[in-house]
């Protein structure tokens, strides 16, 4: 029994140390939040079209029509919207999903211009001028992106700027799976 | 002089209370019934900012926060509880958007670990001093001396009462040697 003890400061350090492994990883990332919308089903909505564009809007049932989409909040005021851009445009390209927009609290001409300027890959884009669909879809600010299935279900809530890592990682898998 | 001083103190500890609940709550988001703005007010102290994430939507002058303010007084207008209100946002944001983590399962450890460690070094302690105790009465009284003993003990007392010097034993150490 006593001999057990002197293994306790071993034991303690094992913990003590474990825990630092894990809290002192760089791939962490402190600031990510579990997301609570990835299972369930998009929340019933309906978005006009950037007012002057000729891009049509959307709502959830073109979202339920058996094909995987990606929903990618944005805006013309966000830089880091900016710096995924041209990703977004890879994708878009490359034909493997539908990419869908959705403007989020910017002016029509400004996100007009921000279009005309980088490019448009989006099917379709709806404009959530007073951000209230964006809380529906439990966005905490601007670039999110979320993959959703032929269902109309939430599969993947990326939150930040897609970086290449993200898209071969998880994103583009995750598609993969899906479409089969 | 003194009361004016006094005035004067009296006055900036009115003012800073006044400053003290105030929050980032704006005057157009206030509602018109108080019972209501109360009600928004107490929900909103524990709904986190998913932007600042350490502040709460009361405190937080976060675009995200005020759209999550109104929300919640819109809520409250529309006859939702406070429950209903709560249970709505963390549909959209999970349990961290609240600042005081539910009770469940999954975070019973979190509630009640710190009772449960408390607990196990009271035990632990109360184990500890108990076998001392007992095993304490057993030793520290040193077993009565034998007959033999007895005998020898009265005669050195003997010995020192007559004032001689006592007769020296062979198993006594001597002082030379005590190092």
């Amino acid at each position: 029994m006593k001999r057990l003890l002197y293994f306790l400061p071993v034991l303690v350090f094992a913990v003590v140390a474990g825990y630092f492994v894990w809290g002192l990883n760089p791939e962490r990332n402190p600031r990510e939040v579990p997301s609570a919308r990835v299972g369930t089903a998009v929340t019933p909505f309906e978005l006009p079209p950037i007012d002057g564009s000729s891009v049509p809007g959307l709502s959830s049932a073109d979202l339920a029509d058996g094909e995987v989409t990606l929903v990618n909040f944005f805006a013309s005021w966000c830089l880091p919207c900016r710096a995924e851009h041209p990703l977004l445009m890879r994708l878009a390209a490359g034909g493997k999903l539908r990419l869908i927009g959705i403007n989020y609290k910017d002016e029509a001409a400004d996100a007009s211009q921000w279009l005309a300027e980088l490019g448009n890959p989006y099917d379709r884009i709806g404009a959530d001028r007073d951000g209230r669909i964006g809380i529906d879809w439990g966005v905490s600010g601007v670039p999110e992106t979320f993959i959703v299935d032929g269902q109309g279900t939430i599969r993947h809530q990326q939150i930040g700027p897609i970086m290449p890592r993200d898209l071969e990682d998880e994103i583009l898998p995750l598609v993969e799976e899906l479409g089969r | 002089m003194t009361a004016r001083l006094a005035g004067l103190c009296l006055l900036a500890v009115m003012a800073l209370w006044a400053a003290l609940p105030a929050g980032a709550v704006m005057p157009d988001e206030i509602l018109d019934d108080p019972a209501l703005e109360a009600r928004a007010r107490a929900l909103s102290q524990n709904i986190r900012c998913l932007v600042c994430q350490n502040e709460s939507i009361d405190s937080s002058n976060a675009d995200l926060a005020r759209d999550l303010r109104l929300l919640v007084r819109e809520r409250l207008l529309a006859g939702d509880s406070d429950r209903q209100v709560q249970d709505y946002l963390v549909a959209r944001y999970g349990d961290f958007v609240l600042l005081t983590p539910p009770m469940r399962p999954a975070t019973y450890l979190l509630w009640f670990g710190p009772f449960a460690l408390l607990l196990a070094g009271a035990g632990a302690l109360l184990l500890l001093v108990r076998r001392q105790r007992r095993s304490g009465s057993a030793e520290a009284g040193p077993a009565p001396l034998s007959t033999a003993e007895r005998a020898r003990l009265d005669r050195l007392l003997d010995a020192a009462e007559e004032g001689g010097k006592p007769p020296a034993s062979p198993s006594s150490p001597g002082p030379s040697k005590g190092a």
